[in-house]
């Protein structure tokens, strides 16, 4: 049923960071330098900052290392790195301040530099150090020690750090996505459930494709994943785990199943079954089993979603007459709407950060990824193509992902942040639908 | 369409599909006395083609999945975001009830469907309403409930891969599918 790692899942535990390693104190930081480099990313239109990420000094991994770095920040929208052909200076050791009079003539703002050695034990271990190039002050100095394999890993984490160093917000690079590979003519596609790096790369089959895979879903510890199988027979849910490989289904059930989300201790999963052609909410306790019917509604009721604190369930249902966006307590109690513009509102996704609901909407033909705050207020409409579908959040509730099927063309994974002016193709080359964002990891 | 694996029907449904090219399909008989062959040892005789072979009528065997979907109809379609039966079901639901009550041993299943312009999990739930209406049509009209499975395949698995509302239209079905009990 599993076709093989293409690349054995990565021992999350085996990344020892040594992140209290600070070389600089970035919190002693004079408030005035700082504030020249703050980036506000709840802005709606900002000026991307010119940043320089030379490659990283020791031999080895450095330049690729930077190389993901630099990436990383360029499709976040707020840093435009600059070309490396226009550094003044290569090969900058840590322990020496930069020219910055050299970067500044290059328009740099922002420098990072950093050195990679291989310790005795065969670890590697990267320092890296962050630069305001405008006063020549230190923003950021920090080391993390890996093994040599987890180059990426580390270079996501050391970009988390810049991210959140000069945004304010949480990073969102040290994640993964899960999302259905597809492949094949259009009404035969084989999908296959798959799982990648967020920049796209150690991407690998989870299922073989012989059967058709929806819906998958992280747990918050981002080692188990619940997604929909539909066969012939029917659908089941299933809960893998993508450290161990194994794989367990939520039961039988006599009707259809599908549309599961973990709740966010990881020990409950809220779903949608189907008896004689009406949808409902349940809610199972994974150690017990037992469930518990959440809604009772002769409309279709799916999509459920818990909020951050795992008190409220919004969720998707057409009792009104159209497909909108509900909210109930999680004991299925308080069931309120919250859509409000015309049109149809489907696949609703509370943000990790609680403060909006992603959803897909329909209208005028045409299809939108937007949020809105949980009350309903301040909807915004982020995209609109011909088919954008299933919104879901990074960890740090202000990028999503969502998939786009053009006329004619296959469906491709894209991006867009909170704001809708960083919209932008994920960094996947294949065909896939249905992502879903990993926390971050440990 | 889809069909079932017994490799019997699938050869069935070459033959059905060959009747429905063409009115009669005709094949050769083998002919116990094909008369004098042309050949180089007489060359100079004209050659005479052997008498011609009659025509053979094809039908699908009564009771069998090609009888089923040639002649009562595996398809009925819905209207947009709807699972009410239209008028223009009923007679072939009508049609599938009565072939069901005279082939008691036959077992379904209907796959509700849905066109591409709404999202997965909706249209999974859509689809089963579909496949549900269906099932009652049919269990109305005395076929029994335990003979009826019913499956919802939501967008995922279109009859029609084209744009456009003919081809939306196609996709918004409920096929009736044979899993069991044929001829």
């Amino acid at each position: 049923m599993l076709a093989s790692h293409e690349d054995p899942p990565m021992t999350l535990r085996s990344l020892l960071i040594a992140l209290c390693a600070l070389i600089m104190g970035a919190a002693a930081l004079p408030g005035v330098a700082a504030a020249q480099v703050e980036i506000d990313i709840n802005q709606g239109n900002i000026e991307p900052v010119p940043i320089a990420v030379p490659a990283f000094t020791g031999g080895g991994r450095g330049a690729d290392i930077a190389q993901v770095i630099s990436a990383n920040l360029e499709r976040s929208g707020f840093f435009a790195p600059i070309n490396p052909s226009a550094f003044p200076e290569r090969d900058l050791n840590i322990a020496v301040q930069p020219r910055f009079d050299a970067w500044k003539a290059i328009d740099a703002q922002i420098l990072v530099n950093g050195q990679v050695t291989v310790e005795a034990d065969g670890r590697m271990r990267v320092d890296f150090r962050l630069w305001n190039v405008g006063d020549g002050s230190p923003l950021l100095g920090l080391q993390f020690t890996s093994t040599p394999e987890n180059w990426r890993r580390v270079a996501h984490k050391i970009s988390d750090q810049i991210y959140e160093r000069l945004t304010g917000e949480t990073g969102y690079f040290d994640t993964r996505v899960v999302f259905i590979a597809e492949s094949g003519p259009r009404g035969k596609r084989v999908k296959r459930l798959s799982i990648m790096d967020q920049d796209g790369a150690n991407n690998s089959y989870l299922t073989d494709g012989s059967y058709i895979v929806m819906t998958p879903r992280f747990s918050a510890g981002s080692q188990e994943i619940t997604y929909m199988a539909l066969r012939p027979t029917g659908s089941s849910i299933y809960l893998f785990n993508i450290e161990t490989g194994r794989q367990e289904t939520l039961g039988r059930f006599a009707g259809m199943v599908f549309a599961p989300r973990f709740s966010p201790d990881g020990k409950r999963v809220v779903f949608s079954v189907e008896r004689n052609g009406n949808s409902d909410l349940y809610l199972m306790d994974l150690r017990s089993r037992g469930q518990t019917r959440l809604t009772s509604d002769p409309g279709i009721d799916t999509s459920g979603s818990f909020s951050p604190n795992g008190g409220q369930i919004v969720f998707n249902s057409d009792r009104g007459g159209s497909p909108q966006l509900y909210v109930m307590n999680s004991d299925g109690s308080g069931v309120r709407r919250i859509s409000r513009g015309g049109g149809r509102y489907t696949t609703p996704v509370w943000s990790p950060k609680g403060d909006f609901i992603a959803f897909t909407k329909q209208s005028g033909g045409v299809f939108h990824i937007g949020v809105m705050k949980p009350d309903g207020s301040d909807e915004r409409i982020l995209t609109t193509s011909y088919l954008d579908e299933g919104p879901t959040w990074a960890p740090n509730g202000r990028v999503l992902m969502f998939f786009r099927e053009g006329r004619g063309g296959e469906p491709r994974l894209w991006n867009v942040d909170i704001t809708g002016r960083i919209l932008r193709p994920a960094p996947y080359q294949g065909s896939g639908s249905d992502p879903a964002w990993s926390p971050l990891l440990d | 369409m889809r069909f079932n694996t017994q490799s019997v029907l699938k050869m069935a449904l070459i033959a059905t599909a060959a009747a429905s090219l063409a009115a009669c399909a005709s094949k050769p008989k083998p002919n116990p006395d094909p008369g004098p062959r042309p050949g180089p040892s007489q060359p100079d005789r004209p050659y005479q083609p052997p008498p011609g072979p009659g025509p053979v009528d094809s039908r699908p065997i009564p009771g069998s999945s090609q009888d089923f979907i040639i002649n009562v109809g595996d398809f009925v379609y819905f209207d947009l975001d709807s699972f009410d039966i239209r008028a223009d079901a009923m007679p072939v639901l009508d049609a599938q009830a009565a072939w069901l009550r005279r082939y008691p041993n036959v077992r379904i299943r209907i796959e509700g469907n849905c066109d591409e312009r709404g999202t997965r999990e909706y249209n999974l739930a859509l689809g089963s309403r579909r496949a549900n209406a269906v099932r009652e049509y049919l269990v109305q009209r005395g076929v029994a409930p335990s003979r009826i499975a019913t499956l919802s395949n939501g967008k995922e698995r279109p009859v029609d891969p084209g744009y456009g509302e003919d081809a939306y239209q196609r996709n918004r079905n409920g096929q009736t599918i044979i899993t069991d009990g044929a001829r």
